[in-house]
């Protein structure tokens, strides 16, 4: 499905991604933990190409997306949930997830959308700024999802959020990547939140992976210990 | 100073000027829609603002001119058609400076206004050359002159009203547009979180030379009404940069209801104090009130409340 090859990424003269591998099957979901600046963010910025690639080929269905424009990826069959969740602020829940829509022929949110986050219909006059995080969170998925992607990018997605939620996040996600046959991509820093809603776990240090193993052969002390600080 | 007057004397005068005002609230509100969209959302200085309105001046008086030589059986309805040529003009000069200009600045907002000082220079300098430096006025059709008389004191000129209606429905157009159409939406999108909005599919460069454009028509489109009240000459548009401005910041900066506003307030109280005192001193009252009150309440009169 998607395929990163020796990818380097890098703030003029500091490298934080170099030579990353990766490849991700369709359905699957990949969680990739890493302490903080150890290159996760960088990672998914530079896949949806907010920051440029410096080499290396991102492959999409075997179509290239290295120096494409982030729109351009869209198109291609990315979305992104950014850290922080970044939604528009200032404009109404819907309009939020119309924006998403740019991208496809529809100007109408389809009704799916909404089933699966039936909150935000409710809310769908209010201003995205206005609603809560876990909310918010929700919002920033739906947009994502309204292009239509074949992967969903989703950095962070349990920042800020009561544990409750998070749980609840992690069956929404495995329902979503189900019923609309979605592979993702997970960046994280809660292990629990990782074991979760991943197939596979991955463990970035230095922009580089150094563990890779899927779900159910996880040692997870193994794993912690490349969290703890 | 009011006791020179009687009741009935300052009831029309109140009248008169604040008909007045109301035409120079239309033509400051048409500028400031413009420079609202660019400085107020896209947060673009643009010192070459006058410059396009003045643009937008020179082809109402080009395509007056073309009418009256070549198709004097239509001049009455010369100056519809010469909007509709401001807008696409302004429109074009604004997409191009946009693409040689503008989009290398999205990240320095300060240099743009030393780019756009510039651009305002060289383009009054230009249409110097192109139309000499005296001011030119356009004949305008019979049925635009003249005046109502309401009253024995009050009368209503025609003009005056043409120019209101025009302002009533561009501010229409301008508010349903970015509220309602896909590509507003975009364009708000986009001046909101410009590296976000490329992220969900939005092709951010070609929204943000559409945006400018229009900002720059809509100035155009000012030009074009302002013909009707004033002369034109290259510098012309340099008198209303400031007030423009003003506006702008005294609304608050991301507020079409706030634009409105505040040039309703600035252009009734210049105008109504203008009939009492000098038109200097009316001036310097309202800029000393605007100041108090941006201390105050630095972010305008309206302001949209939302966490951020």
């Amino acid at each position: 499905m998607l395929d990163i090859q020796d990818l380097h990424v890098a703030y003029g003269e500091s490298e934080v991604i170099n030579g990353l591998n990766l490849s991700l099957k369709k359905n699957e979901i990949i969680a990739i933990l890493g302490r903080n600046g150890m290159g996760k963010t960088t990672l998914m910025k530079s896949l949806i190409g907010m920051i440029p690639s410096k080499s290396g080929s991102v492959k999409l269905e075997g179509k290239e997306l290295f120096g494409m424009q982030s729109h351009e990826r869209v198109k291609a069959g990315l979305g992104y949930v950014p850290q922080g969740r970044m939604i528009f602020s200032t404009m109404t829940v819907q309009e939020n997830i119309e924006t998403g829509l740019t991208s496809t022929k529809e100007t109408e949110v389809p009704e799916d959308l909404y089933n699966i986050f039936p909150v935000l219909r409710e809310m769908r006059k209010r201003r995205g700024g206005n609603l809560s995080g876990g909310q918010q969170q929700q919002l920033a998925i739906a947009r994502a999802l309204a292009s239509n992607p074949d992967v969903l990018l989703l950095d962070e997605p349990t920042e800020g959020i009561q544990p409750s939620i998070i749980k609840e996040m992690a069956h929404t996600l495995k329902e979503i990547r189900d019923s609309r046959g979605l592979s993702i991509i997970v960046s994280e820093q809660v292990l629990s939140f990782a074991l979760d809603v991943a197939d596979r776990i991955i463990v970035i240090e230095k922009g580089k992976i150094i563990h890779d193993q899927p779900r159910n052969e996880v040692d997870e002390e193994k794993v912690s210990s490349f969290l703890s600080v | 100073m009011f006791a020179d007057y009687t009741w009935a004397e300052l009831g029309s005068i109140f009248a008169m000027q604040g008909f007045s005002g109301l035409i120079l609230f239309s033509v400051l509100l048409l500028m400031a829609l413009g420079l609202a969209i660019i400085f107020g959302q896209m947060g673009v200085i643009n010192m070459a603002h006058g410059e396009f309105m003045i643009l937008g001046a020179y082809i109402t008086y080009l395509t007056s001119n073309l009418f009256s030589t070549y198709l004097p059986e239509l001049f009455d309805a010369y100056f519809f058609i010469a909007i509709i040529f401001a807008f696409i003009g302004t429109f074009l000069l604004g997409a191009l400076v946009e693409w040689t200009l503008i989009r290398h600045l999205y990240k320095r907002p300060l240099d743009t206004l030393l780019a756009t000082w510039g651009l305002s220079l060289i383009l009054q300098q230009l249409y110097r050359t192109i139309f000499g430096p005296r001011e030119v006025g356009v004949t305008l059709p019979d049925w635009m002159m003249g005046s109502f008389q309401v009253s024995e004191m009050i009368e209503v000129p025609v003009n005056g009203m043409i120019v209101m209606v025009i302002t009533l429905f561009i501010t229409l157009g301008v508010f349903l547009f970015l509220q309602k159409s896909r590509k507003g939406k975009q364009s708000r999108a986009v001046v909101q979180n410009r590296a976000m909005a490329g992220a969900v599919g939005i092709d951010t460069a070609r929204v943000d030379r559409f945006t400018f454009a229009l900002g720059c028509g809509i100035a155009g489109i000012a030009g074009a009404t302002f013909t009707m009240i004033g002369s034109t000459g290259p510098t012309s548009g340099q008198l209303y940069i400031v007030d423009t401005f003003l506006v702008v910041v005294f609304g608050g900066a991301a507020s079409l209801l706030g634009t409105i506003a505040s040039a309703f307030s600035i252009s009734q109280a210049q105008s109504i104090m203008e009939f009492f005192l000098s038109g200097s001193m009316a001036k310097v009252l309202t800029l000393l009130t605007v100041i108090v009150i941006l201390m105050l309440r630095p972010q305008g009169l309206f302001s949209l409340k939302v966490r951020r």
